[in-house]
């Protein structure tokens, strides 16, 4: 799978699940995991760090 | 069987220890994504995959606190609580919080206007700390050193405009190591510890590259954690903890959603079980 970005390839591990955040390895663009059918993921625009994230 | 919810918006390490434990303890487990889950005022517990008890994980601290809420007018068991949270997301009501319990806190200030913050600097003196009264890993809180710092920031404030800005909290610059001390409480017992290490400037955040070291519990830690969590509500809380060269141990924040992927991975109690275990107690009867 590759970056919408960029086009460099994801590196998605087998066992990651939905919810997930993948980042691509040339640009930096984070991608969430938004669902998973076997190898078959789709990925959507993750959220950007918001004012109130964290503990 | 219990079944554990884990309710997450970004799925981290430590909402997948969580997972992980539930299963290795015999649970049965379910991962709920609060931005796709849509909820009204007919809503139910078993219209959701909520288990027994829910684990509420959101990074997004206002996302996780009307969760919260909902869950909650839905009648089920969630760590926090919304009270917990609403106190814990706030420095302000969480520093009155502490000091209200006796709980040593560095002395704080409070202004309702940059005006009146800008006064307060100049009768107090220099340095104080700002910080936000919502948000984390560190972002706006800096030491105002001198009158041109605190009337940039001000200004800042001023043209951000956001409603939290109008409310400043200016706090006494602790005389301290590069370090504080980060212990971990689940349901008011401390099950681990560690130093955060500034390697450059003041602020010892995880997040923002601090090293992380284990730290032994004494008598004097424990005791001022368990008070911060007591008077916090209970719940799992992270006690964050200044060494002042004068007076002692100081209670600086206490964190709601408590992140663990360092300290879990050095700690002699296995973290995320003594979260999942504690959630199990909480599971109505």
């Amino acid at each position: 799978m590759n970056c919408s970005e960029c086009d460099a390839t994801l590196k998605i591990l087998d066992d990651a699940s939905v919810g997930e955040i993948v980042s691509c390895p040339d640009c930096g663009a984070d991608f969430e995991i938004a669902s998973k059918d076997g190898s078959n993921l789709v990925l959507k625009q993750a959220e950007s760090v918001g004012e109130d994230w964290g503990e | 069987m219990s079944k554990v919810c884990i309710v997450f918006d970004r799925l981290r390490s430590e909402e997948k220890m969580l997972q992980k434990e539930a299963l290795d303890l015999g649970c049965d487990t379910s991962m709920l994504d609060a931005k796709i889950t849509q909820i009204n005022t007919d809503s139910k517990k078993d219209d959701y995959d909520l288990g027994d008890v829910v684990l509420e994980r959101c990074v997004s601290y206002f996302r996780g606190l009307h969760f919260t809420a909902s869950l909650e007018f839905m009648d089920v068991s969630i760590i926090n609580t919304y009270d917990v949270a609403s106190i814990c997301g706030n420095k302000m009501i969480m520093t009155l919080r502490l000091k209200k319990h006796n709980i040593p806190t560095p002395k704080t200030y409070f202004s309702f206007s940059s005006e009146s913050a800008f006064e307060n600097l100049e009768k107090v003196g220099y340095p104080l700390v700002i910080k936000p009264i919502i948000g984390s890993w560190g972002r706006g809180v800096m030491p105002l050193r001198d009158k041109d710092t605190a009337e940039a920031i001000m200004e800042i404030r001023d043209i951000n405009d956001g409603p939290h800005d109008r409310i400043y909290y200016l706090q006494e610059l602790i005389q301290r190591p590069p370090r504080d001390i980060r212990v971990i409480t689940v349901g008011d017992e401390p099950i681990a510890a560690m130093y955060r290490k500034s390697s450059d400037g003041f602020k010892t955040n995880i997040a923002l590259g601090a090293d992380p070291e284990l730290c032994e519990i004494t008598k004097e830690m424990e005791d001022i954690a368990v008070k911060a969590s007591k008077a916090m509500g209970g719940g799992i809380l992270g006690i964050d903890m200044m060494e002042d060269e004068k007076k002692g141990l100081v209670v600086h924040e206490v964190n709601n959603t408590v992140e663990f992927k360092g300290l879990a991975r050095v700690a002699k109690r296995n973290i995320p079980k003594a979260m999942v275990e504690y959630a199990l107690t909480c599971i109505r009867k």
